[in-house]
């Protein structure tokens, strides 16, 4: 409990990990108020467009599209704070939806990561034998594929048709396939540092005195060693967040990823006309950095914290 | 050794033989999958569609198709399906253009990471260590590809700096190849290096607190052979590792989005292309070269690993 309470107060003075959790709760809560902006603020949403209507900025009316194709800037106004996209849609609205697709996607993508690799870890670096044998060779087989080429094949497969597990029908353009996409194509990065840690956790007093009491495997699993995982977990929890957004992004860039507003989808269709909307690629993309690097440094002021030694990475 | 070499080697083969079936089994399972549909039309009739079947092999058994797919990888026959162009010639004509690019940018990411890594373990806790440690965290923040567009939009189209995307062949124009270049590597590399810099850095201030440096002090060595000689060598072997496994993925097609956003036409953006279409041979094709450079880098790895540390070898 001490080295806990430590560690707490290590964190608080910690300025970067404040300064980082500041950043991403304000993203994530801007966020969350999508709906807010769209409906009092904006007055559109997402998916309005807009191609031959004029607004009001400063004083003046503007075209949102000039005839020659050009969408309206950033500038301030109430609508079309961050200018236009070529429909004509607003790209502040579609921003903060967009970031709650990739925020939804990155961290529930994580979890599902985490709970896999914590479930697979365990039990090969507990049970070994067999178990360990398979789940060693699942783990290097789904190494072994391009993370980016796969995850681009299966978002794209299942985007055409969907999905059908058992009683569950997965539409083509639901959040969930990213979700999963993303959640299993990073289990082994997660999974094998978790493994090796059950391994060395194994071999330790209290789990052997645990065995002598006659505990159970599942028991002394669940209650000897997963609460010895849980800064590892946390640490990389939070990088993998990180790296999920920026894979997220690049899928969507590519057209294999949430279907929908989403900040890669937004660069990739600046980058597509770089020289009429320029804003379209820079805005997404600072918001990209700004959400990541802030979960990167609370990633790293937590390891800091928590565990000095720790040489968890992800990249 | 060489047992250990030959038993590396022969689950190498393993699993590319499971990545191929794996890719091959998924794309026959997942709805969009079925090649039939593409190749024939979505408004062909069922005779049209039965017809295609046949002549494709459609209608054989998993098992059968699966083998004849693999019979076409190995004598490099295997050729799209709605086109009809051959996988390894398309494989082959993208490869200058990824090597160009990885081979450039593996050189630059190691020589800048290991670089700033020295120069922050150098001076850690002071100035050069935090401005490094900034800026590898911002440079591990930054999504590749907007890096790369960022560098287009600002030195292509507002400063003609550089030209505008595409890959020129080394043997056709050398000064074109390496303009074309310049970008990109920059691009790919950036992650790395902020990657590779934080990695040094930190297995460097651990090999300090070793006993072999502690004694090399005591020795009386001069410093600045401790850190080379003592401190450095050994910080530098969790990068081995870390480099032959980004190098085998990128070289395999790994450099998707940096190929995309500079237009390069290699490897990486033919295999995007052939999964975007959904095209079962070019998938396994480009699946299995990407999968035969991960394994033999990680092969390669655990050797090189074995031949520093002879310990590694018992565990396989």
């Amino acid at each position: 409990m001490a080295t806990h309470r430590a560690s707490l107060s290590t964190l608080r003075r910690n300025r970067g990990v404040v300064a980082g959790l500041l950043v991403f709760g304000l993203i994530a809560l801007a966020c969350l108020a999508a709906p807010l902006y769209a409906e009092h603020v904006a007055g559109v949403g997402p998916e309005a467009n807009n191609i031959t209507g004029t607004f009001q900025r400063n004083g003046r009316t503007l075209d949102v599209v000039t005839p020659g194709g050009r969408p309206v800037g950033p500038g301030w106004s109430r609508r079309y704070l961050l200018g236009a996209d070529r429909n004509g849609r607003d790209v502040m609205v579609r921003m903060l939806y967009g970031g709650r697709n990739s925020l939804v996607v990155g961290i529930v993508a994580a979890l599902i990561t985490t709970l896999l690799a914590v479930t697979l870890g365990l039990l090969a670096g507990y049970l070994r034998g067999w178990v360990d044998a398979v789940i060693r060779g699942g783990f290097d087989l789904l190494w072994s594929f391009p993370v980016v080429l796969l995850a681009i094949a299966l978002g794209t497969a299942l985007a055409i048709g969907g999905l059908e597990l058992g009683p569950v029908t997965i539409e083509g353009d639901s959040l969930w396939i990213p979700i999963l996409v993303l959640g299993a194509v990073y289990v082994p990065y997660l999974g094998r540092p978790i493994r090796g840690q059950v391994i060395a956790l194994r071999e330790s007093g209290w789990v052997e005195a645990a065995e002598a009491q006659g505990l159970g495997a599942p028991r002394i699993m669940v209650a000897e060693i997963l609460p010895n995982l849980a800064s590892t977990l946390l640490v990389f929890g939070t990088l993998i967040v990180a790296n999920n957004i920026l894979t997220e992004a690049g899928l969507s860039f590519l057209g294999a990823g949430i279907q929908g507003p989403s900040w890669g989808s937004i660069i990739a269709e600046g980058v597509d006309r770089p020289t009429t909307a320029p804003h379209l690629a820079i805005v997404p993309g600072l918001a990209i950095v700004a959400t990541v690097l802030a979960l990167n440094v609370v990633g790293d002021g937590l390891r800091a914290a928590l565990d000095p030694r720790a040489r968890v990475s992800l990249r | 050794m060489r047992g250990f070499v030959a038993r590396r080697m022969a689950g190498m083969a393993l699993v590319l033989l499971a990545v191929s079936l794996t890719a091959f089994l998924v794309f026959n399972v997942i709805p969009g999958g079925d090649p039939t549909v593409r190749i024939a039309g979505r408004s062909a009739s069922e005779q049209t569609r039965a017809q295609v079947r046949e002549d494709f092999g459609f209608d054989r058994s998993y098992p059968v198709q699966y083998v004849r797919l693999m019979g076409q990888v190995l004598d490099g026959t295997l050729t799209s399906y709605p086109d009809r162009v051959n996988v390894r010639d398309e494989i082959v004509r993208g490869i200058p253009a990824t090597a160009s690019l990885v081979i450039g940018a593996a050189v630059i990411w190691v020589l800048f990471g290991v670089g700033f890594g020295v120069l922050s373990a150098r001076y850690a806790g002071r100035w050069p260590d935090r401005v490094v440690g900034a800026l590898a965290m911002v440079a591990i923040s930054l999504p590749v590809f907007w890096v790369g567009a960022m560098l287009l939009y600002y030195l292509t189209y507002r400063v003609e700096l550089f030209p505008p995307g595409g890959y020129v062949g080394l043997s056709e124009d050398p000064g074109g190849w390496l303009t074309h270049l310049l970008l990109p590597w920059f691009t790919l590399s950036l992650l790395f290096i902020g990657v590779y810099a934080r990695v040094l850095r930190t297995s460097m201030l651990d090999a300090e607190h070793e006993d072999y440096v502690r004694t090399a002090r005591a020795k009386g060595l001069s410093e600045r052979r401790v850190m080379t000689r003592h401190v450095l060598r050994n910080a530098l072997v969790p990068l081995v590792t870390l480099f032959g496994l980004d190098f085998g993925a990128a070289i395999g097609g790994g450099a998707i989005l940096t190929e995309a956003v500079f237009d390069l036409h290699g490897v990486g953006q033919y295999a995007a292309g052939a999964v975007d279409s959904l095209d079962l041979p070019p998938v396994i094709g480009t699946t299995l070269y990407a999968a035969f450079f991960i394994v033999l880098m990680s092969a390669l790895v655990d050797i090189v690993y074995g031949w520093l540390d002879p310990r590694v070898r018992v565990d396989g």
